[in-house]
């Protein structure tokens, strides 16, 4: 795809943003909000029940993307279709999704145990799907019940077996640890289980309960009387993981190591090293070059404004070299890689000698001209990158 | 006017008991002031007086009542300014003494009581409030003539609040309050009950004539101070400014000085006229000390020079405001600042943040101590860091303390003073169920949490007095606290012997409550000399970082990370350890203090 057909400059973008990203962004975030239900802890921009309207959502969605396609290169690195629950959305629709995307390295898709069918499965390695990310958050019945999940602990097992017998051999889990209720005993039993499955990949949250939501309403105060147990989760689950033999690469992700196969999640991988990428949706962020744009949550505006020939409503972040310099620290000390302070010309926000106590601490190693934080200061990582930051 | 058509006077009263209420009154019932002007609680005219309804600078108003002319000396309401009260005092003939109808008498009525007793005042008692439905006017008059020893009839019963007999009193002023008798033609005498100081004319006197004349354009002499001036204009308040020509014998009013410096007119002094003066000053001017003492410093080290600038403009008005520069390691630039008392550091502090718009971290109060030197010599100790470790001798100040307390809470108190190093003295009924507790008790043990105690014990009955009485030997240790490893100088505290134990524990469980886990084990220490007395540990966090985080997210957790940061600023560093300013806080339990002011 070349640049031919140069866009309406849209509010607040400058041409010379545009132009330096033309042809140049290798990542590409897709954003399907559409969900059979809204899950208690959910924050994620999400639209339920209105299967009727994925069809005109995606023809907008198309319509951004050929917006946006100069600015990606002919074949871009990965494609992350995310969501919402992007397998909820209608096959036809979803089809013509994953049809109109760039041809690309790693394309994932994310999938909820309860929409996974051998047909889905079908639909989705027809459309050059490689890697798919399954919620599947507990195996306790009780837990999933606390988290508002539709699918049992069964419904994860047999989506994970249909989609392995339809040829995936890159699927990952996704966890929640932290849950009103959760013993460490149940998060032993749910890390067993999904080890028992050999998941390429592992993401482990721990639940964030946000104030004013449903969900802290009802349990913020059983999260509250188990915050000290609960302390320990994280060093639980790294200890376990690792010890299942699987690389602790970012804070809160897990890889299998296969001999000649990078298994870690190159689309956010890239993320966390720095790089400029596309999101198209509703929700979707933006990061191209000194500009982060935001795509407004309604789907109605989404949709009107590109039925018109429009960009979507969005609002725009200006990042100054600071603030860019502070999160490429930020999202750099996630990762079990050295990260160069100097080279990525972050030493500016680095305070030299918070970095020498932090290293005497054994919280930070020196590795030739880089950084990285212990496994001790990666469970501190905020407080150490808080420290670090001059 | 002639003398015997003079009456000055003024109004004591514990707190809360209805001062300034009455003080309204008499304006409005003498039409002093038009009921437009007036406004509640007129003579406290600065804003932190009005807002907790106490009086810190008196003032002084001329009535006219029934062809007399009354002067009203407001005095302020509260031990720390006790000798204000006796200077105001000393300016009248006689005092209204107010005792609230539901809640008869309390400690400092008693206090104020004395004072006035010592300066041979008259007193007219008078029971306020007796429209309440609790009031029990005769239960206090019985116990207000008690205390003067005269007849419970001429007690006045009045309600300031509704206006009820307060014409009585203003009678009562008249008929039972000495006139003044200054020798009209001998060389002029005025003592200073009183100053403020007025950004464009300086310093002004409040005084009361005591012999002879002073007139507008003479040349003054302050005789204690020795300062010089000319009275630039004269006059009484009305309550505003009213100029006159002249102040004659047993007048009371107002001298603008035009001096720029208020230190250099103190309280107390003797006025008399540079030529022809006086040869002997009025008697009983004493130089108020500072007696409780601690350190003043800007939550930004930015601000030192605007907390400099504040603390000049303050001393302006208060002589008996102290400070002097200190240095923390801990807490960088600041002042080690001298107050009379706790209630006067807490205006002073309320002052700064209020007026000034300062953001202050204040130490834990202290007291003044007097240690021994190697020499022989004495030399006086403001601030814990400064005690020599192992000092040879140490005296520290006592006060003589009063509760008055209902008897079933006399064991109680008398625990609480035992406790406090208290020295009984003596106890009295002032009625079948109240009992006076007369106590010498060491100054150093009531800055803490004493009237706090004193509240909880008594389920609130107790009240409380107390004026200095003197330094006397103590047996005291100086504790410090060790935070990381590293003293934390702003920290230190000096208590007696057999409490310092006791006091170093609570302050280390205290900071750890205080000082936020961490990415490292924090050991608390409090330690006398090099022996460690006490000990507590914050625990390290055992995780601090947000799980998630993808594109989406990255502003988010960008803010929150900076937040964090900016946190972190806010924390004073030692030795590495965060620590909040809160935690400096947490042996100052002035809370105790605050409930009694409200």
């Amino acid at each position: 795809m070349t640049p031919a057909a140069r866009p309406v400059v849209s509010d607040g973008e400058t041409c010379d943003t545009v132009a330096k990203c033309a042809g140049e962004v290798r990542h590409l975030y897709v954003h399907l909000p559409f969900c059979g239900h809204r899950c208690g802890y959910c924050d994620f921009v999400t639209a339920v029940g209105r299967r009727d309207e994925h069809g005109t959502y995606v023809d907008a969605l198309v319509a951004e993307l050929e917006r946006e396609r100069w600015r990606l290169c002919a074949n871009v690195d990965t494609v992350f279709v995310g969501g919402g629950t992007p397998t909820f959305t209608e096959p036809d629709a979803l089809r013509r999704v994953l049809d109109a995307l760039p041809a690309c390295g790693e394309l994932t898709v994310e999938a909820n145990p309860e929409t996974v069918t051998p047909e889905l499965a079908e639909l989705l390695r027809e459309g050059g799907v490689n890697r798919i990310s399954l919620g599947a958050q507990s195996f306790r019945p009780e837990l999933l019940q606390v988290l508002e999940r539709v699918a049992g602990p069964g419904d994860v097992r047999r989506a994970f077996q249909t989609l392995r017998d339809a040829g995936f051999d890159n699927i990952s889990l996704d966890l929640i640890y932290g849950i009103p209720g959760q013993s460490a005993a149940d998060l032993d039993a749910d890390l067993a289980d999904a080890l028992a499955l050999e998941p390429e990949h592992l993401s482990c949250y721990e639940l964030e309960a946000k104030p004013g939501t449903r969900f802290t309403h009802a349990h913020g105060d059983e999260l509250a009387r188990q915050a000290e147990a609960m302390e320990g989760y994280a060093e639980r689950v790294v200890e376990t993981l690792t010890g299942a033999g699987y690389r602790w690469y970012e804070t809160a992700n897990f890889c299998r190591s296969k001999r000649g196969r990078d298994l870690r999640a190159q689309h956010n991988l890239a993320i966390w090293r720095g790089a400029d990428y596309l999101g198209i949706g509703v929700g979707a962020v933006s990061t191209l070059g000194a500009e982060r744009r935001r795509n407004l949550p309604s789907v109605a505006r989404y949709v009107a404004a590109l039925e018109g020939g429009d960009a979507p409503p969005r609002e725009v972040e200006r990042l100054d070299a600071p603030t860019r310099a502070v999160e490429r620290l930020m999202l750099g000390l996630r990762l079990d890689e050295p990260f160069a302070v100097e080279t990525a010309g972050v030493e500016d926000v680095v305070d030299a000698d918070a970095l020498e106590r932090l290293t005497v601490a054994g919280l930070v190693d020196r590795v030739g001209e880089g950084v990285r934080l212990t496994s001790r200061g990666r469970l501190l990582g905020g407080a150490v990158t808080a420290e670090l930051l001059a | 006017m002639d003398q015997s058509r003079i009456r000055n006077f003024s109004i004591i009263a514990h707190i809360d008991h209805g001062k300034s209420t009455l003080a309204d009154r008499v304006l409005q019932l003498t039409e002093t002031v038009s009921e437009r002007e007036m406004r509640d609680q007129l003579l406290d005219s600065m804003e932190l007086e009005r807002e907790r309804g106490i009086t810190i600078k008196a003032q002084a108003v001329r009535v006219q009542w029934k062809g007399h002319e009354l002067n009203l000396i407001d005095t302020p309401g509260h031990v720390d300014f006790t000798y204000e009260v006796s200077r105001s005092l000393q300016a009248c003939e006689g005092a209204v003494l107010v005792v609230d109808a539901a809640q008869g008498i309390e400690a400092q009525t008693l206090a104020n009581a004395y004072l006035a007793i010592e300066n041979d005042l008259e007193i007219v008692p008078v029971v306020n409030k007796i429209d309440l439905p609790s009031a029990d006017p005769d239960g206090a008059a019985a116990e207000v003539s008690e205390l003067l020893g005269g007849s419970a009839d001429v007690v006045v019963r009045i309600s300031a609040k509704t206006g009820t007999n307060v014409d009585q009193v203003l009678d009562a002023i008249v008929a039972r309050i000495p006139a003044p008798v200054g020798v009209v033609d001998a060389p002029a005498r005025a003592l200073v009950f009183d100053s403020s100081y007025d950004q464009y004319r300086g310093v002004i006197a409040f005084v009361r004539v005591v012999d002879g004349r002073l007139a507008a354009g003479a040349g003054l002499h302050a005789m204690a101070m020795g300062t010089d001036f000319d009275a630039e204009e004269l006059g009484f308040m009305a309550p505003q400014r009213v100029p006159v020509e002249a102040l004659e014998a047993g007048e009371v009013g107002y001298v603008v000085t035009g001096l720029k410096d208020v230190s250099r007119l103190r309280v107390g002094d003797t006025l008399t006229t540079r030529r022809g003066g006086a040869a002997a000053a009025l008697p009983g001017y004493k130089d108020v000390k500072p007696m409780v003492f601690a350190g003043l410093f800007p939550t930004d080290s930015d601000d030192y020079p605007e907390l400099r600038d504040a603390l000049e403009k303050l001393k302006l008005n208060d002589a008996a405001l102290f400070y002097e520069p200190e240095t923390s390691q801990a807490l960088g630039f600041g002042f080690r600042c001298g107050f009379l008392g706790l209630l006067h550091m807490e205006i002073v502090r309320e002052r700064l943040e209020r007026e000034f718009d300062l953001d202050l971290l204040v130490t834990a109060p202290n007291v003044a101590y007097s240690v021994k030197q190697k020499n022989g010599g004495w030399v006086e100790v403001h601030n814990p860091a400064d005690m020599p470790r192992d000092p040879e001798e140490v005296q520290e100040p006592y006060v003589r303390a009063q509760v008055i307390v209902p008897k079933d809470y006399v064991g109680a108190v008398m625990e609480l003073c035992t406790e406090r190093r208290g020295r009984f003295d003596h106890m009295e009924y002032l009625s079948e169920t109240r009992v006076l507790l007369t106590y010498e008790l060491p100054l150093g043990e009531i800055v803490y949490d004493f009237y706090d105690q004193l509240k909880s014990r008594t389920r609130g009955y107790a009240s409380f007095d107390y004026d200095i009485a003197g330094f006397r030997d103590g047996e005291l240790a100086r504790v410090d606290v060790l935070v990381g490893g590293e003293q934390v100088d702003a920290l230190s505290l000096i208590a007696h012997r057999d409490a310092a134990y006791e006091r170093g524990k609570l302050l280390v469980e205290r900071l750890r409550e205080e000082i936020p886990r961490q990415m490292f084990d924090i050991p608390i220490q409090a330690a006398i000399g090099s022996r460690v007395i006490a000990r507590e540990t914050v625990k390290a966090k055992r995780k601090d970082v947000l799980a998630k985080c993808y594109g989406g997210d990255i502003t988010r957790k960008r803010k929150l990370l900076e937040k964090q940061k900016k946190g972190k600023k806010r924390m004073k560093q030692v030795g590495g350890v965060e620590v909040p300013q809160e935690a400096f806080l947490a042996v100052l339990n002035l809370d105790g203090e605050k409930k009694r002011l409200q």
